[in-house]
């Protein structure tokens, strides 16, 4: 009798010890990956980062130049769809976490912006070149940022509804005690309370919108010259990334691995900033 | 009852009160008397927080709560079209379980809800502060230190911080939500000390779990129970002769 | 106990006059004015809000309207059988989606074949293995992995793992896998590098911080009374997650997966790099295919003619119901879970 139990105690033992050894490989699995792509950033880009890259035009093919357009490029529609999106996406959230405890469009919003947040972003790109591509009948630096505002926007209302909601509500109760009407109470006390997390979610966004090619593909095109304008097609460092990495010219895949490794860097930077200044109280689905 | 004589404050007339379906108040009759302090004592849950709050309409900033029958601020329908829910508010003051001091320095806290009914003069604004704090029993302990952020003050000094804030705007009322709960002994009788003084000058209602607290600092004691008003007089007659059983039994700590 | 610390402040009685006079100086109309004021902002600002959450609101419906109205073309020419032809030519303007929809699903499938496992073992070493110091590091770094743009992804792909794909493993695969009956043609194939097993593989890296996030935040809902009356007995750390955490947030576990599903059936650069971008039909993973997103990053631009166009539309409309029906299975099954722990406690 005890000889059986030990036995079934033993092979419990093993099977507890095997399953808990392969939990720790996957992480590791997960790790190498990390650790990997880093490594071949790095050795593939370091080398062709030089002062050229942010001084230079973006070369024909064959011929050496740097990444400047581009990375202005980028630089202009990210900002701009910040711009656009920061507002839209914290006005909606606070819809969302103070007006929506009753009726029907709070929860619906909620549920469809979860799913915007998700959504294929070349799908995005796929709209927005329906509205605002055809429609005026050229490719344009707008329409870029508008698609990328379109991918801001659910971050933006995700984390302000959840910030808010983390602020106490005898805290909205004490200035409307002193007889402050709600949006005083919203714009003077819990905004405030919940500043540091909002600028979390928006440091997120843009890290997420700089590193997006696909909805850029059929928006905003690409250009090979300087431009500033807007109103025209603009190249963007993940766009231009896409098209030297994918051609047969050495200089032009010696930019792409070095803009692939600036890319990165500034992506990879604003993500951890943003977990340093607030620790967010997980789940970034 | 012994109230009867003196200038009711507030009034309420068949008042009821729901959470949806649950009626949590029973058709509450109650005269706060003027310039005195009222305490509301009985067990957890029996709605003594809840009237509390509907004397500012504090519930309103929720869905499904909703009152029934009248309560009167100095004779007026508070519920009346007339009246303005943020001018209501800003006479009736209200402190806290917890202390809750602002995103912001000491100085803008006991600001905050002057700024949003009277335009002061800076120098105006600064006596303003000052004598706020004063009342609160904080200016002392906080002179030099107005800019720092209201919440590095300790627990007590926070609730003063709060009461400071409440008085700055110079209500007629003030409603203690167990304004000591989260508070250790030494602040607590700071603070039952300054309700003392507070009184000569406004009408205070204050909800306790702490009998002993309501004996000390209130004129006038009402017991409830399951959302109903049990007994109502002056607190020293309910803690002496309470006529009610109930009353008895929760105040000699046989039940509660 | 009433006078304690009483002696240390200034009785405010003192400045009772100088309340009265201030109280006096509070001008009636000016409070008369505020209150309009602060009504009618308030009207505004809720007005305001509302009107910025509809707009997000509607921006499914716009999606889904503009795209329909996009993919008419497409489908008055060649109806529902659409969705059935494996055909694409741009000079006879044939077009079918089957290809790139079959792709689409394949490689998501394989993604979640190798991702699911993975997520599991991370989402349990950090809630139940990891020394308390190390789970922070441990989940920045998982999370950093979902940081990287997916373009970098498909790169590192094409030029660093492809090679070593063919050169290592595919060899292996066709001579072991390959030889088995049945499946065994799944498995065969040139050993290219490129292709659907290899953008399955890639979106399966890029899904398992997702998957893994969600499993370890439901994993963490789990009550430790629970979890303390399983080790009471004598249950192994194993046996506590396979008996007790693993059918506690099964809902929960499920929805992780279809959000990463959902993310691995829309995600285009790292495919589009990989997948070899061939027409095709093929039973074996080894060879090129294509998707729905990769077929429009590719093609989309350079695309002539209305019912190119149309067509190519047609198939973002197709990736954009599906990852609907996936995303909001996800959310459902996780508001649920959700619902049932608000119950409990």
């Amino acid at each position: 009798m005890t000889q059986l139990n030990n036995k079934r105690y033993l092979r419990r033992k093993i099977v507890n010890n095997l399953t808990l050894s392969i939990s720790l490989l996957t992480v590791l699995f997960a790790l190498t990956f990390l650790v990997w792509i880093l490594w071949t950033l790095f050795s593939q880009g370091l080398s062709h980062v030089g002062l050229d890259v942010f001084t230079k035009m973006t070369p024909p093919p064959g011929s050496s130049g740097g990444l400047l357009n581009a990375i202005v490029g980028s630089l202009y529609m990210v900002l701009i769809a910040t711009f656009i999106g920061t507002p839209v996406g914290v006005l909606a959230g606070t819809y969302l976490a103070e007006y929506g405890k009753s009726g029907w469009l709070a929860p619906t919003t909620r549920f469809i912006n979860d799913i915007l947040l998700s959504a294929p972003s070349i799908v995005i790109g796929l709209f927005v070149y329906e509205v605002a591509v055809n429609t005026v009948g050229h490719f344009s630096g707008w329409a870029g940022a508008l698609a990328l505002s379109l991918i801001v926007i659910p971050v933006v209302v995700r984390t302000t509804e959840n910030m808010m909601q983390l602020v106490p509500s005898t805290l909205r109760e004490a200035a409307a005690a002193l007889g402050a009407p709600y949006w005083k109470v919203i714009v003077n006390i819990v905004y405030r309370s919940a500043k540091t997390g909002i600028m979390t979610g928006l440091l997120l966004a843009v890290a997420r919108i700089s590193g997006e090619t696909a909805p850029l593909l059929f928006t905003a095109l690409n250009n090979q010259f300087w431009s500033a304008d807007m109103s025209k097609p603009i190249s963007s460092l993940a766009v231009v990334i896409f098209q030297f990495a994918m051609s047969p010219y050495e200089d032009w895949q010696h930019l792409a691995w070095a803009g692939a490794l600036l890319i990165t860097l500034f992506v990879l930077g604003l993500n951890i900033l943003a977990r340093t200044i607030f620790r967010p109280s997980q789940s970034q689905s | 009852m012994s109230t009867a004589m003196l200038q009711p404050k507030i009034t309420t007339q068949n008042m009821s009160f729901y959470y949806g379906k649950f009626q949590a108040l029973k058709n509450i009759n109650i005269e706060i008397p003027a310039s005195k302090v009222t305490a509301f004592i009985g067990p957890s849950g029996c709605g003594k927080s809840t009237l509390l709050r509907t004397f500012n309409r504090m519930y309103e900033l929720y869905p499904k709560l909703r009152v029934e029958g009248k309560i009167f601020l100095d004779g007026n329908d508070i519920h009346s079209s007339e009246q303005d829910l943020n001018l209501l508010r800003a006479k009736v003051g209200m402190v806290f379980q917890k202390p809750t001091p602002f995103p912001m320095s000491i100085y803008d806290n006991v600001a905050f809800g002057v700024k949003l009914y009277e335009s002061l003069s800076k120098t105006e604004m600064n006596d303003r502060v000052e004598w706020a704090l004063q009342k609160a029993a904080l200016w002392n302990e906080v002179k030099d230190k107005l800019n720092q952020s209201g919440s590095s003050l300790s627990g007590g000094q926070q609730q003063r911080l709060c009461i400071a804030r409440g008085v700055a705007v110079k209500p007629n009322v003030l409603l203690l939500d167990e304004p000591c709960s989260a508070l250790d002994p030494i602040s607590t009788a700071r603070i039952e000390e300054l309700i003392h003084e507070l009184k000569k000058d406004y009408t205070i209602v204050i909800v306790t779990h702490n009998m002993q607290q309501a004996a000390r600092v209130s004129d006038y004691t009402a017991y409830m129970y399951l959302g109903e008003l049990i007994e109502y007089g002056d607190t020293d007659m309910i803690f002496t002769r309470p006529s009610h059983r109930e009353t008895e039994d929760y105040i000699t700590g046989k039940f509660g | 106990m009433t006078n304690a610390g009483g002696e240390a402040y200034l009785s405010p009685a003192s400045l009772l006059n100088e309340q009265i006079k201030i109280r006096e100086s509070k001008s009636m109309s000016s409070i008369m004015q505020s209150k309009n004021m602060g009504a009618r902002l308030d009207k505004l600002f809720r007005g305001t809000t509302m009107f910025f959450a509809f707009l997000v609101f509607i921006l499914l419906f716009g999606i889904v309207l503009t795209l329909f109205v996009g993919s008419l073309p497409a489908l008055k020419a060649f109806g529902p059988s659409f969705f059935t032809s494996t055909a694409w030519n741009p000079v006879e303007i044939q077009f079918g989606g089957l290809v790139p929809i079959y792709g689409t699903f394949i490689t998501a499938l394989i993604a979640m074949v190798i991702g699911i496992p993975v997520s599991f073992g991370i989402a349990i070493f950090i809630t139940e293995l990891s020394p308390v110091w190390l789970k922070r590091p441990i989940g920045i770094a998982i999370e950093l992995l979902a940081g990287i743009p997916s373009i970098i992804y498909g790169m590192w792909g094409l030029f660093v793992f492809a090679p070593l794909f063919a050169d290592h493993v595919q060899p292996w695969i066709n001579d072991n896998l390959g030889a088995l009956p049945l499946i065994g043609q799944v498995f065969q194939g040139p050993p290219m590098g490129i292709g659907m097993l290899t953008a399955g593989f890639i979106l399966a890296i890029m899904t398992i911080p997702f998957t893994s996030s969600v499993m370890r935040d439901v994993f963490e809902i789990v009550p430790t009374m629970l979890k303390e009356s399983a080790y009471g007995l004598g249950s192994t750390t194993w046996e506590v997650v396979w008996n007790v955490v693993l059918p506690y947030t099964k809902t929960g576990v499920v929805g992780g997966i279809m959000l990463g599903l959902g993310r691995a059936l829309g995600e285009t650069m790292a495919v589009t790099f990989v997948i070899g971008n061939a027409h095709e039909l093929s039973a074996s993973l080894m060879m090129p295919g294509n998707t729905i997103s990769s077929a429009l990053a590719n093609e989309f631009t350079e695309a002539v003619g209305d019912i190119y166009t149309s067509s190519l539309i047609t198939l973002g409309l197709t990736l954009f119901v599906i990852t609907f029906v996936v995303l909001a299975l996800a959310k459902i099954l996780l508001i649920r879970l959700s619902m049932r722990e608000g119950k409990q406690s």
